[in-house]
């Protein structure tokens, strides 16, 4: 029960859904950059939600499964094939073992989730098995991985075993065979290019002149490729307090949370980003829409739209009801197995 | 070294969302040992009284972030708005607060052992020149100084520290070092800390600490405690090497 890379793509880690209970100690949140990606891949394949699956950046990795696995693979659409049969997205799929898996040419978004049925086998630091590269720690030495790393997986449940035997006794010849249902297309969108995504107001807005508030929502920005787990930096028109904006105190911050550091130049902040920083916030993304926001690649826009507080939640809820919809659906589609 | 004055929180805080899974509690707008020791307290509080959907707290100089998760909120029966519903049960828990709860951290001071000069603190003579001392005196002033733990932030077991001297104030370094190890005590402006992870840093650096400030596989990863009392206690190069590894 292993993955081998064989080669190690762009930037592979064991994410999970995060570290929580430590920001009081420094340590950030960390896990998948679309958790929501995350979840559904592995949902799909009868897994806790937030069980440790690969986090996948732009160039993916080659990877061998030594014995029969059901995997699926969420997010970006990095042109995955299976023994150079594409692979297709958002569905459960049954491999043999010898299989490989490869990427290549990024066709929409910039991170894959690839989950495997029993979930990735890494020890817990502080409660997860993320990888959080600031600190070296979680995952598979704290670190991104190489090649020639083999990555245990645990037991499947008994379920999706029997899903994924069925699945290739159907089909004798193929490498890969996958199920025939699929999560909520609304759980599971192509990543657009240049998209708009909506925020509200930071504590800072206020302390910001007119034009550039009105440059903040009006405005196109690039991601740039000073980028990482830690925050998105945007390049575009530069963001200034008003003159007699007070000094700032360092306080906490959150995934989502456009800082701007005195250049003007935005920085959003992912899920490695530090627990507290001292540059004022001036928006903060919605929840809603943190996975359009991971799948932005270097050198794709972004815009920004204003949106309530209300209107926020109202988005965050309606997200978390789906998820808990397809996760009550999965249940019972694995649950009809048995 | 006298105790902040022990207020209960009076007059209450201002109260405002970051984002739709935060609430932030403002308890001021300056630095204050009294602010940092309400903080710690209300706090405590609510970790020892927690609402549904209470997330994670962050302790900032005048701030406590409120994470709250909005489903689960929503899910225990909360009317309305989520962040409504969490603003007054925050509100309802802060008026509950016991009065003098902000005394509750009184311990002895936690004492961190600093080997200063030499190759672990290769700006201490660019300090002492900057404050027209000599190194022994500045390594006499700054390990003579009671220093407060404002909060952990900005890296794991990161501390703010408050209570530099302030002829010890010295500006950050022209250009950063590309890797500060873990445990350079270092001074920027009128800030000193402690680097937790080898990381780039632009501090002047006058010594090192053999202790690790982040233990990861400790129950609690961070050596020190928002609301914790230091000490820096000079230690020769020998003793440095001899420091039991923890």
């Amino acid at each position: 029960m292993s993955l081998h890379l064989l080669r190690p793509g762009l930037l592979t880690t064991i994410q999970d859904t995060g570290r929580p209970g430590y920001r009081r100690a420094g340590v950030a949140l960390s896990g998948a950059l679309d958790a929501r990606a995350l979840r559904v891949a592995n949902l799909l394949v009868g897994n806790a939600p937030g069980a440790a699956a690969l986090e996948i950046t732009l160039l993916g990795p080659t990877i061998r499964f030594s014995t029969d696995h059901l995997l699926a693979l969420c997010g970006a659409n990095l042109s995955a094939t299976l023994n150079g049969q594409p692979l297709p997205l958002n569905r459960a799929v049954a491999v043999r073992a010898g299989t490989e898996l490869s990427f290549g040419r990024p066709q929409a978004g910039s991170r894959a989730y690839l989950a495997v049925a029993g979930g990735l086998a890494a020890p817990l630091v502080l409660g997860s098995r993320a990888t959080y590269l600031t600190a070296g720690i979680g995952g598979l030495e704290g670190r991104a991985l190489r090649a020639d790393d083999v990555l245990a997986v645990a037991a499947a449940a008994p379920a999706a075993i029997r899903l994924g035997q069925q699945l290739l006794a159907h089909s004798p010849e193929l490498p890969g065979v996958a199920a025939p249902w699929f999560a909520d297309p609304a759980l599971t969108p192509r990543p657009k290019a240049a998209p708009v995504l909506r925020a509200v107001r930071g504590p800072e807005y206020g302390q910001f002149t007119a034009a550039s508030q009105g440059a903040f929502w009006a405005e196109e920005f690039q991601v740039t490729p000073a980028s990482n787990r830690m925050g998105s930096r945007l390049a575009g028109p530069a963001l200034l307090r008003a003159a007699d904006a007070p000094e700032l105190l360092s306080a906490a911050v959150t995934f989502g949370t456009v800082q701007v550091p005195p250049g003007g130049q935005p920085i959003v902040l992912l899920a490695d980003h530090q627990t507290t920083g001292g540059y004022p916030r001036l928006a903060l993304i919605a929840a809603a829409d943190w996975s359009r926001l991971a799948q932005v690649p270097p050198g794709g826009t972004l815009r920004f739209q204003e949106i309530s507080l209300p209107e926020a939640q109202q988005l965050y809820l309606a997200q978390e009801d789906q998820l808990r919809q397809l996760e009550r659906a999965v249940a019972l589609r694995f649950g009809g197995t048995m | 070294m006298p105790n902040p004055t022990l207020l209960p929180v009076a007059p209450p805080p201002r109260l405002y969302p970051l984002g739709e899974t935060a609430v932030v509690l403002e308890f001021g707008t300056v630095i204050s040992e009294a602010t940092n020791a309400t903080i710690q307290a209300v706090a405590d509080y609510l970790l020892a009284h927690p609402f549904p959907g209470l997330g994670e707290l962050v302790p900032a100089f005048t701030t406590l972030t409120v994470f709250y998760d909005p489903w689960q909120v929503r899910a225990s029966g909360a009317a309305g708005l989520p962040f409504e519903a969490v603003a007054a049960t925050l509100r309802e828990r802060l008026a509950r607060l016991p009065p003098g709860a902000a005394a509750a951290e009184t311990g002895p001071a936690v004492e961190i052992p600093v080997c200063y000069g030499g190759g672990f603190g290769p700006d201490l003579e660019e300090v002492a020149r900057h404050c027209g001392l000599s190194p022994a005196e500045v390594v006499a002033r700054h390990a003579g100084a009671d220093y407060r733990v404002y909060f952990i932030g900005f890296a794991p077991g990161f501390p703010y520290l408050g209570g530099l001297p302030a002829e010890l104030a010295t500006p950050r370094r022209a250009s950063p070092r590309p890797l500060v190890p873990a445990g350079a005590v270092g001074i920027a402006g009128a800030q000193t800390g402690i680097y937790s992870l080898p990381t780039p840093g632009g501090w002047q650096l006058i010594g090192r600490t053999p202790e690790r400030l982040f233990r990861p596989a400790a129950a609690d990863p961070s050596r020190l405690r928002a609301g914790q009392r230091l000490q820096f206690v000079s230690i020769t190069e020998e003793q440095f090497h001899q420091w039991p590894a923890v």
